[in-house]
């Protein structure tokens, strides 16, 4: 039952923030400045994801070379600015992380 | 479903499986660690049908197996997905002449990654079909997200320490093949470089709030960076107009 209540009421917290917007938005308009600020809304977010999970995977800072999420990320970084690719960035950031983690370390 | 619906569904399906890619081990670690979390295996299941929200879902366990109320667990959630806000004002544009239904039925499917994929698809000649786009890359990642739990909570439980394998460096790997090639402007690159410092600078903020006023920040500062060369830009216009 508490397990019930638990998934339900997460339910509630995620589809209200995730559908707010969206039942607006036939009712309001985005004033001009915010709209071009959301041009910028997909890096701000993801690289405030990215950053603290490849420094601190484990929850405190790892800055060295043996930390394998770490390299991946560098690593994917060089991968995307070159190849453009993502399915190539992804298999070379995961190449990485798994040789750093079964192969060296 | 005409053809051209059928056409920009599928696309958007197939537009999202490097994506997919990201998520697998995340979904499987996820059906692994929930029972051992505490969670029985249909609360496990059922969590990913309805939340539907993978770092909210992988906190909640982390909370679960440490006794958290079941309340405070749900206001966590709410915080941890406040980056689903700007998502949803992001697409607000593309989604405002769609009849209320479709709304709400697209807003369960938001995620970080049909948002990637659709955001891109937000050009003015897109948007007839854009709401089939967006559902085809939605249903990809859910349909995705059920099998990667129940194999989670089924194979997951036969391969010990799968959990440890470090897997979910996929996630961030992903993210960054989704960023890079975006940044092609200077505001851009400040953009993600101070998302980046600010995020680490705030990691010890409770519930992951740092991530987003990190976010904020980033898109303010890039905001400020975009002005201040187009003032730079119109003043040498005019000062070459003068000579």
């Amino acid at each position: 039952m508490t397990e019930f209540i638990l998934i339900v009421g997460m339910l509630a917290a995620t589809y209200f923030v995730r559908l707010l917007p969206f039942a607006l938005a036939d009712r309001m308009r985005l004033p001009a400045i915010l709209e071009n600020a959301l041009q910028y809304v997909p890096i701000a977010v993801l690289s405030a994801i990215i950053a603290p999970a490849v420094c601190l995977p484990e929850g405190y800072f790892w800055i060295d070379w043996k930390n394998p999420y770490l390299m991946a990320g560098l690593v994917s970084v060089i991968a995307a600015a070159i190849g453009r690719n993502l399915v190539i960035t992804i298999f070379a950031g995961m190449a990485t992380a798994l040789s750093i983690k079964f192969l060296i370390v | 479903m005409s053809r051209a619906s059928w056409q920009a569904f599928r696309e958007g399906a197939y537009h999202t499986l490097p994506l997919i890619l990201g998520a697998i081990p995340f979904g499987i670690i996820f059906g692994t660690l929930g029972p051992a979390s505490g969670l029985s295996v249909e609360a496990t299941l059922l969590m990913s049908l309805l939340v539907f929200a993978g770092s909210a879902q992988f906190i909640a366990l982390g909370l679960v197996a440490t006794g958290t109320p079941v309340g405070l667990i749900i206001a966590v959630t709410f915080v941890v997905n406040l980056r689903h806000l700007l998502y949803s004002i992001t697409l607000m544009p593309s989604v405002c002449h769609l009849p209320l239904n479709w709304r709400l039925t697209m807003a369960f499917w938001l995620t970080d990654e049909t948002f990637a994929v659709a955001v891109s698809r937000m050009a003015p000649e897109h948007r007839t079909q854009f709401h089939w786009y967006y559902l085809g890359s939605a249903l990809a990642m859910y349909g995705n997200w059920q099998l990667c739990t129940l194999l989670g909570v089924t194979a997951g439980q036969w391969i010990p320490g799968i959990e440890n394998w470090g897997l979910d460096v996929a996630m961030a790997v992903t993210f960054i093949g989704i960023v890079v090639p975006q940044i092609k402007t200077r505001p851009k690159l400040l953009c993600a470089i101070s998302a980046c410092c600010l995020s680490l600078l705030w990691h010890d903020w409770p519930h992951h709030t740092g991530l987003i006023a990190a976010a904020i920040a980033a898109v303010v500062l890039a905001l400020t960076a975009e002005t201040m060369g187009q003032k730079k830009e119109t003043s040498l216009k005019t000062g070459s107009k003068t000579t």
